[in-house]
């Protein structure tokens, strides 16, 4: 075969490979310019996380407005520091506002809600939220009922 | 009794030292890089050979498998009323899993036993030996652009195939049983993430593929040259290829998936 031909069918061979990729990316991995911006830490610190897990996501109002970044143990209170993500745009969250683990449907991942507050002062980078409420636990909450608590 | 003793000892002995070879024989070819003005035609050429032609055979069956994870995600999904969630399930079994795996097989069937013959038929016609008289270095003019060709296709038709098997999973759940477009893409976006499900599993190809090729190449190059130990060559490239990808497949597995 001519070497030229050749020479073209490997380079539509690698561009099929390379836009393959592109749609992976893109369309299957969801990867978009802006989902990597600019994005600011705030904290809140839990009982409970249940399910939750790094990369779930951080919600007000049903609206995806972050990630949760990371998950640790305070080894002072004992209790699971999160570090969320949250998008440079929403950045007047009030300062009362509350972090709720919530479960998507009956059986679907957990992720934080956050229940809008009406305090006019907003949290800035770095601040905890002062009200949390730990994961919801099915068996917890069905002992409590049976034991009448 | 002595005999057999020996002769194990003898057979542990020929495994090591085939291990030895394949090394040596790895560090002589990705020592020797060819000029680009001779190697890249070569290259060129090979990638044609290897990945090209591999094409059809991946597509079609990344196709089929794509159907197929739809067809029987649909049918366990659907009685929990989550069938929508088929999207996640079809693109993460396709780009962690099933991608690099199942285009490692097939191209170890398709292109790895195309290269061990040719390459033994190379050595048992002396026609490597004939380059070696010539002064042409054989590594470098023979085995080093099938090698490279190797390790560039992979991850190429494993990107290929997760795409094709996609699109079938797609045409099965959304076509033709009626899942909602939205919740297809939309789930599988908010599961996959690039970072570290696809390109995960492109690393995990480009392992595959150099694997794969070497084990070819060096099988085609250590043959016994006679017709017998060409067919034995080529038969050992398919069963070691399939045997390392799939072992190596765990590890990998385990490295970039579980979390310890």
């Amino acid at each position: 075969m001519a070497q030229r031909t050749t020479e073209v069918i490997v380079g539509l061979f690698m561009i099929a490979g390379l836009a393959a990729l592109l749609f992976l990316a893109l369309q299957v991995s969801g990867l978009s310019p802006k989902s990597a911006g600019d994005r600011y830490t705030l904290y809140a610190n839990f009982n409970d996380t249940g399910g939750l897990a790094p990369r779930g996501k951080v919600s007000m109002a049903g609206v995806t407005i972050g990630a949760i970044e990371s998950i640790e143990l305070d080894t002072e209170t004992f209790q699971a520091r999160v570090v969320l993500a949250i998008d440079a745009g929403i950045d007047n969250i009030p300062a009362d506002s509350a972090a709720v683990i919530r479960t998507s449907g009956l059986l679907g991942d957990q992720y934080i809600d956050i229940s809008v507050g009406g305090d006019l002062e907003s949290l800035s980078p770095g601040d905890t939220f002062y009200s949390t409420q730990s994961a919801m636990n099915l068996e917890r909450l069905i002992s409590n009922f049976a034991s009448g608590r | 009794m002595m005999d057999r003793i020996a002769a194990l000892g003898r057979g542990g002995l020929d495994v090591i030292s085939s291990f030895g070879r394949s090394g040596r024989f790895l560090v002589g070819v990705l020592a020797g890089i060819p000029r680009p003005a001779t190697g890249f035609p070569l290259l060129l050429r090979q990638l044609y050979f290897v990945g090209v032609l591999s094409l059809a055979i991946v597509v079609v069956s990344g196709l089929f498998i794509g159907m197929v994870l739809g067809l029987q995600g649909y049918t366990i999904l659907s009685d929990y009323g989550s069938e929508a969630a088929i999207g996640q399930m079809i693109a993460l079994t396709l780009v962690r899993e099933l991608g690099p795996v199942v285009t490692a097989l097939l191209f170890a069937g398709r292109a790895g036993s195309a290269l061990t013959a040719e390459i033994g038929l190379m050595k048992a016609t002396e026609q490597l030996s004939s380059m070696e008289m010539m002064g042409v270095d054989p590594l470098r003019r023979v085995i080093a652009p099938r090698l490279w060709a190797g390790f560039i296709a992979m991850p190429v038709l494993a990107i290929i195939f997760s795409v094709v098997g996609i699109w079938g999973g797609m045409l099965v759940g959304v076509d033709w049983l009626g899942v909602f477009e939205g919740a297809f893409w939309g789930n599988m976006q908010s599961s996959v993430d690039f970072v570290d499900d696809v390109l995960n599993g492109v690393i995990k190809s480009v392992v595959f593929g150099f694997v794969c090729a070497w084990i070819a190449v060096y099988q085609g190059y250590d043959c016994v040259p006679t017709s017998a130990g060409i067919s034995s060559a080529t038969t050992k490239t398919v069963v070691y290829s399939s045997l390392a990808v799939l072992g190596l497949d765990f590890v990998l597995t385990a490295v970039m998936f579980g979390d310890f």
